[in-house]
């Protein structure tokens, strides 16, 4: 176990080199970011070459790189383009995201396996149909179109909930937002719970546990359930990371100023520091969740063992 | 000729279980397979019954019924009794009957490493007995998990009590499927092909151990087998299954020196001998009819060597051979005296 942990840990290593070098690449041939800094204006060559070196601009890009890494491990995120640590921007903006996505997956585990499986203990029934109809309309509406729909009738038309979510962010405010997040995931979650229970319900051991004379509850929660859950675990805490890059939408439409808002104005804006430095820790976020996801199912799943 | 109408036995006081002209069919896409087909039998206290059978002769799908664990839908129980110390199951409330099940007559399924859940200890799959059925706490529960699992000979019990099926051996796991269904002290074990999913080496222990728990404790069994060389073991009472009927009912001597079905005598022909060694190993001929389409008549006419006529049009009752034998072979006699 914890050589595995170790070895997982190391193969992190190339993986979180080649993403972040990748998206350091791609930021970086974007154009050019002094030109980027002076907007419509140009710059005096003086000042820009000043400029350049300040902001290390004038060595290779490998060079760039690994002084850039260099920095982010002394946990120097470097300066925004109109002079605010990136670090300050992070400061206020991951804790946003985080309860973000706390909302979203709370939400899509709890509404999800639960729809799962009812829809997978009746299937083929009117309650399955319409469950499945009901997801399958769900993955096909881009949160764009569902997000505004939603603040709309929620936030406009039955003024149930703010359109607008505060600086402050309350989770109560945030639970909007946090359905509008998860509603894809969780239409997979549904789908993915239901087709584990259908296939879990005609196992040997569930019999077993029905001819052991066990209560109806028990035998769906104790045995069925818990076996048809390992691979919908696996799936959320995937979906974690995806879930965080994916409130870039979500965010913008709610006008909540975290992680997604940052990104979208650092790439609107050319803001290569901001844009890289939180791209860099979602891809950590990312990275470690798979782990965490790795291990849990050895939890779940005593047959899997780690070598 | 006298024929068996009701359960094919010499009626007794001390009836266990007492199956009465079971109809199980199977609604699916392609048709009403009918699976069992009028099967009656009976279990007494301390009895051991074999039914003997091939796949798809619905001795599976009998004994799921009276266990009350049948895939329902597609299948559903469409006529018929089944007594348990004297009272209906078909009839009981549902709650009612699920506190028999387990607790009153449990069931040792053919492969245990399936038939256990992968995820939970062992011990709290045995404990899980007790704590539903007697309300014990978990802790008291595993203490008699270890118990059990002494009983059965497990070695290092109180070490292994807290490992997962998949950590057992084969025959190990059989032990744990038998202790679980002997944890409540039932009246009636069903065993379902408990030694198929083995390596013969451990077949012979494993039966063994269940006959000389069952001697123990005086319970009822029904094995389900097609094993006919387990059954001359420890059986009492042999049932043979064709096509969702009992075709012959005989206590397990009679049925070895004289078998009076030709079915069951193909059955025992079959068997390979050392006093035939270099011979050829007689065969059954044909399949075994589809359900969906069984033949009218007797339904192994297509396939026996004595069918005439008759056999094609007319369902042979099940006819009294003996006190206590049945055949439902129109040509019994014939069987019977022609060895």
């Amino acid at each position: 176990m914890g050589r595995y942990v170790i070895r997982r840990l190391l193969q992190m290593v190339p993986v979180f080199i080649g993403s972040t070098l990748l998206i350091f690449v791609m930021v970086y041939a974007l154009g050019d970011p002094v030109a980027a800094l002076f907007g419509d204006r140009a710059p005096d060559p003086a000042t820009a070459a000043q400029i350049r070196k300040d902001l290390y601009l004038d060595h290779p890009l490998w060079q760039q790189y690994v002084h850039y890494m260099a920095q982010i491990f002394q946990g120097n995120f470097g300066t925004a383009f109109d002079g605010q640590p990136v670090l300050t921007l992070m400061s206020t903006a991951w804790p946003l995201t985080i309860r973000l996505t706390i909302v979203a997956v709370v939400v899509e585990a709890v509404i999800g396996v639960v729809l799962g499986l009812f829809s997978g203990l009746r299937r083929g029934r009117t309650v399955d149909s319409g469950v499945l109809v009901l997801t399958l309309v769900v993955v096909s509406v881009p949160t764009f179109v569902s997000g505004y729909v939603l603040q709309y009738l929620f936030g406009v038309e039955w003024n149930l909930v703010n359109p607008s979510v505060s600086p402050a962010a309350p989770f109560s405010e945030l639970l909007l937002p946090g359905i509008v997040l998860a509603l894809v995931s969780l239409a997979y979650v549904t789908r993915l719970t239901r087709t584990s229970v259908v296939e879990n319900h005609r196992a040997d051991y569930v019999r077993t546990a029905i001819a052991k004379g066990l209560p109806r509850h028990r035998v769906v929660l104790r045995h069925l359930l818990r076996n048809s859950l390992i691979p919908v675990v696996t799936f959320i805490g995937t979906d974690i990371g995806a879930l965080m890059g994916g409130a870039i939408v979500t965010e913008r439409i709610f006008n909540i100023h975290g992680v997604g808002y940052q990104l979208y104005q650092g790439i609107l804006r050319q803001n290569s520091p901001t844009v890289v430095g939180f791209v860099t820790i979602l891809v950590i976020v990312f990275l470690i969740a798979n782990l965490l996801v790795d291990l849990l199912y050895a939890v779940l799943d005593p047959r899997i063992r780690y070598a | 000729m006298d024929t068996l109408t009701e359960s094919p036995l010499v009626p007794r006081t001390d009836t266990l279980l007492d199956v009465r002209d079971l109809h199980v069919e199977f609604r699916t896409r392609d048709g009403i397979a009918k699976a069992v087909n009028g099967v009656s039998y009976a279990v007494a206290r301390g009895e051991t019954l074999a039914v003997l059978g091939e796949s798809g002769s619905g001795k599976s799908v009998t004994v799921q019924a009276v266990m009350g664990i049948l895939d329902s839908p597609p299948g559903f129980v469409t006529r018929g009794e089944i007594l348990f110390r004297g009272e209906n199951l078909l009839t009981m409330p549902a709650d009612q009957r699920r506190k028999v099940r387990g607790a009153k007559m449990a069931m040792i399924f053919q492969d245990a490493l399936s038939a256990l859940n992968p995820v939970l200890t062992v011990g709290y799959q045995l404990g899980e007995m007790f704590v539903v059925h007697r309300g014990m706490s978990r802790r008291d529960a595993r203490a008699m998990a270890v118990e059990l699992m002494d009983r059965v000979r497990i070695p290092a019990a109180r070490q292994r009590v807290g490992d997962y099926p998949h950590q057992f051996s084969g025959g190990m796991r059989q032990r744990i499927m038998i202790a679980m269904a002997m944890a409540l002290e039932p009246d009636l074990i069903i065993a379902d092909e408990p030694t198929t999913a083995l390596d013969v080496t451990v077949q012979a222990q494993v039966m063994d151990l269940l006959a000389e728990l069952r001697q123990e404790m005086g319970m009822g069994l029904i094995l389900i087998t097609h094993d006919l060389g387990v059954v001359a073991d420890v059986a009492d009472r042999i049932a043979v299954m064709y096509a969702g009927r009992i075709v012959e009912t005989a206590p397990v001597h009679d049925i070895y020196r004289a078998p009076a079905h030709p079915y069951t005598k193909g059955l025992l022909e079959s068997i390979p001998r050392l006093d035939r060694k270099g011979k050829e190993l007689y065969a059954i001929r044909g399949l075994p009819p589809s359900l969906t389409d069984v033949p009218p008549g007797c339904a192994f006419n297509p396939r026996c060597p004595m069918a005439r006529e008759r056999c094609r049009t007319e369902v042979p009752p099940l006819y009294r051979v003996t006190a206590e034998r049945g055949s439902a072979c129109h040509y019994w006699e014939e069987c019977v005296g022609d060895d």
